[in-house]
């Protein structure tokens, strides 16, 4: 699977609240609705500024914070294709997961905003297609791929009724 | 090779002999979802094709993060989890009940060496009673439910060796203020915390849960403690089973030991819009503050009503200031009734609102304007956190809470003990 796309960069310590403020996510479980107001608290008009399969890319420990599963779900609906950061709070990281969202570590100052990268999926690689740079990608453990490539954990319960690695 | 706590419970869980950076399915003993997560969980639960709950006994759905509802979107999903507790027979826990992390702990359903898994950050809360506890997602929740199971990553282990004695007037939550500010907000991303030694032996259970709770601002997976005689009798206290505590080997191996002497310890802060922001009251005394809150799932049990109706007790708030008071569960709300302290709050001036999560996670009972200082004993102060992005969240104990409400700006709560 391979993933073309513009960067749009943030900082360091991106938390769930920036990614879904709590105002929003309690009152429904739409989330095409909840989309709209994804990073809204660093970037107004983030939402507006996404063209379909573009990628999120930010410093060390995105999606710090909540457990809410709005927050990965809020940045699929928004259509972003992958989030790469420098490393991940270890639940938004599962979330992501579970819910088909890919996440990528890697050394993300080699990325600028506003860059076009290639991401192959299957390969594991990126590349900077702006700058001609490739980028080294920490690989996901074999339990992870497993759910990644079912579907998402819903779609690997459908298929097997229970935990199947 | 010896094993940390988290290690021997996941091993004991998984029937296997789990060390860090292995994965493991493991045997969940309680799964707890709240009104943010619960009905993401049911959606995900029906999409699974999910039918039965493992056991309806060790399922908890509690309704707190907008209690009782403030809009009728709210109402909508508060009822789609009052209609599967109808299906399944799950336990649960409506408005007004409380927090989950204090009612779960109340409930007597988890304990030393438990394995429990909460659609909520802040479930590693529990780790003071020596149980593995964490958070997760919807979708994870809605796994265990089904199954009784979950996967885990085997975490290393950062060991806090607490030595010392707390000075008069500060508390557990500018203890781990403190070690956060030290350890940095990512500073323990896919680890375990175990808090051992006697400033933490010293703390009653009440404190030990602010610590605890507070695991995942570090980005902890867990903060686990040892089990002991205070540990036993909060769990008899509240109905629990007997339960078989877990103790780390001496050879166990750790990612790192941090020793800490707590004994020089000052009030602490964490400053917008981070929790690792830290600084010392004195340093940010004189802020001015539009709002204080006292109350959450880190500091609204009876221990921090207690110490913040001591320094209310016959005084006024500061005009220009609010203070909310939410008790973290109806028992505590009744106790600090019988103890005189929601009275002396509301001589105060103080607004006693339900138990519950509203003024913390910024849905209701508390927003504050653009511009306003908010001063809190909550774990969280990210920008946006109480429903307005535009306001400046500080974190504190209960006492500085108190001392701040009293004098309209951050106050060093020392000169009241």
């Amino acid at each position: 699977m391979i993933l073309r796309g513009k960067c749009h960069k943030f900082g360091n310590d991106v938390n769930t609240d920036y990614i879904i403020s709590g105002k929003y996510k309690f009152k429904t479980l739409d989330m095409n609705e909840l989309a709209k107001h994804v990073m809204e608290d660093l970037d107004p008009d983030f939402y507006s500024k996404v063209t379909s399969g573009d990628f999120i890319v930010a410093g060390s420990n995105f999606g710090c914070g909540s457990s809410r599963e709005q927050a990965p779900l809020a940045i699929k609906y928004a259509k972003i294709g992958a989030v790469i950061a420098k490393s991940f709070a270890r639940i938004f990281y599962r979330n992501a997961i579970n819910t088909g969202l890919p996440v990528i570590e890697c050394d993300t100052d080699k990325i600028n905003a506003g860059d076009e990268l290639e991401v192959d999926l299957s390969k594991g690689t990126i590349k900077n297609l702006t700058t001609g740079e490739d980028i080294p990608i920490k690989p996901l453990p074999d339990v992870m791929i497993k759910i990644l490539r079912d579907g998402g954990l819903i779609e690997h319960f459908k298929k097997y009724g229970t935990f199947n690695f | 090779m010896g094993k940390t706590i988290i290690e021997k419970i996941l091993s004991q869980k998984s029937g296997g002999d789990a060390y860090a950076g292995q994965i493991v399915v493991a045997d969940v003993d309680y799964v707890m979802g709240q009104d943010g997560t619960a009905p993401l969980a049911i959606k995900s639960f029906r999409e699974m094709g999910g039918t039965k709950v493992f056991d309806p006994e060790k399922v908890v759905f509690v309704i707190d993060h907008s209690a009782p509802s403030p809009n009728e979107g709210v109402s909508r999903l508060h009822k789609l989890m009052r209609e599967f507790r109808d299906e399944y027979g799950i336990d649960f826990h409506d408005i007004g009940d409380g927090v989950c992390h204090q009612v779960v702990p109340e409930s007597g359903k988890v304990g030393p060496g438990s394995l429990v898994v909460g659609a909520d950050s802040h479930t590693c809360t529990y780790g003071a009673l020596n149980a593995f506890a964490t958070g997760v997602g919807s979708t994870d929740l809605a796994a265990a439910i089904i199954s009784g199971k979950l996967w885990f990553k085997v975490p290393e282990t950062i060991k806090f060796v607490l030595k010392g004695k707390l000075p008069k007037g500060v508390f557990a939550k500018d203890l781990i203020l403190y070690l956060i500010g030290d350890v940095t907000a990512d500073g323990a991303t896919y680890m375990a915390a175990e808090y051992t030694g006697e400033a933490i032996s010293n703390l009653s259970m009440d404190g030990r849960f602010t610590i605890s709770n507070m695991a995942i601002e570090m980005g902890a997976k867990a903060g686990l403690m040892e089990a002991d005689e205070k540990t036993f009798a909060f769990v008899k206290e509240h109905g629990g089973r007997d339960f078989t505590p877990v103790f780390a080997d001496p050879d166990a191996v750790y990612a790192k030991v941090l020793e800490y002497d707590v004994s020089e310890l000052e009030p602490m802060v964490a400053k917008p819009h981070t929790v690792d922001n830290t600084a010392k009251v004195t340093e940010v005394a004189g802020t001015p503050i539009h709002q204080a809150v006292l109350g959450t799932c880190t500091n609204g049990r009876l221990e921090d009503l207690r110490i913040a109706a001591k320094i209310l007790e016959g005084r006024k708030i500061h005009p220009k200031t609010r203070l909310i008071v939410a008790p973290a569960s109806r028992k505590i709300f009744l106790k600090a009734m019988e103890e005189g302290f929601i009275k002396i709050f509301v001589e105060a001036g103080a607004a006693v609102v339900t138990p519950g999560c509203g003024p913390c996670v910024g849905t209701h009972n508390g927003i504050p304007s653009d511009g306003e200082n908010v001063i809190s004993t909550a774990n969280r102060n990210f920008k946006g956190r109480m429903g307005n992005s535009n306001a400046f969240i500080y974190l504190a104990s209960p006492a500085t809470v108190a001392a701040s409400a009293i004098a309209g700006e951050i106050a060093d709560p020392r000169p009241y003990f």
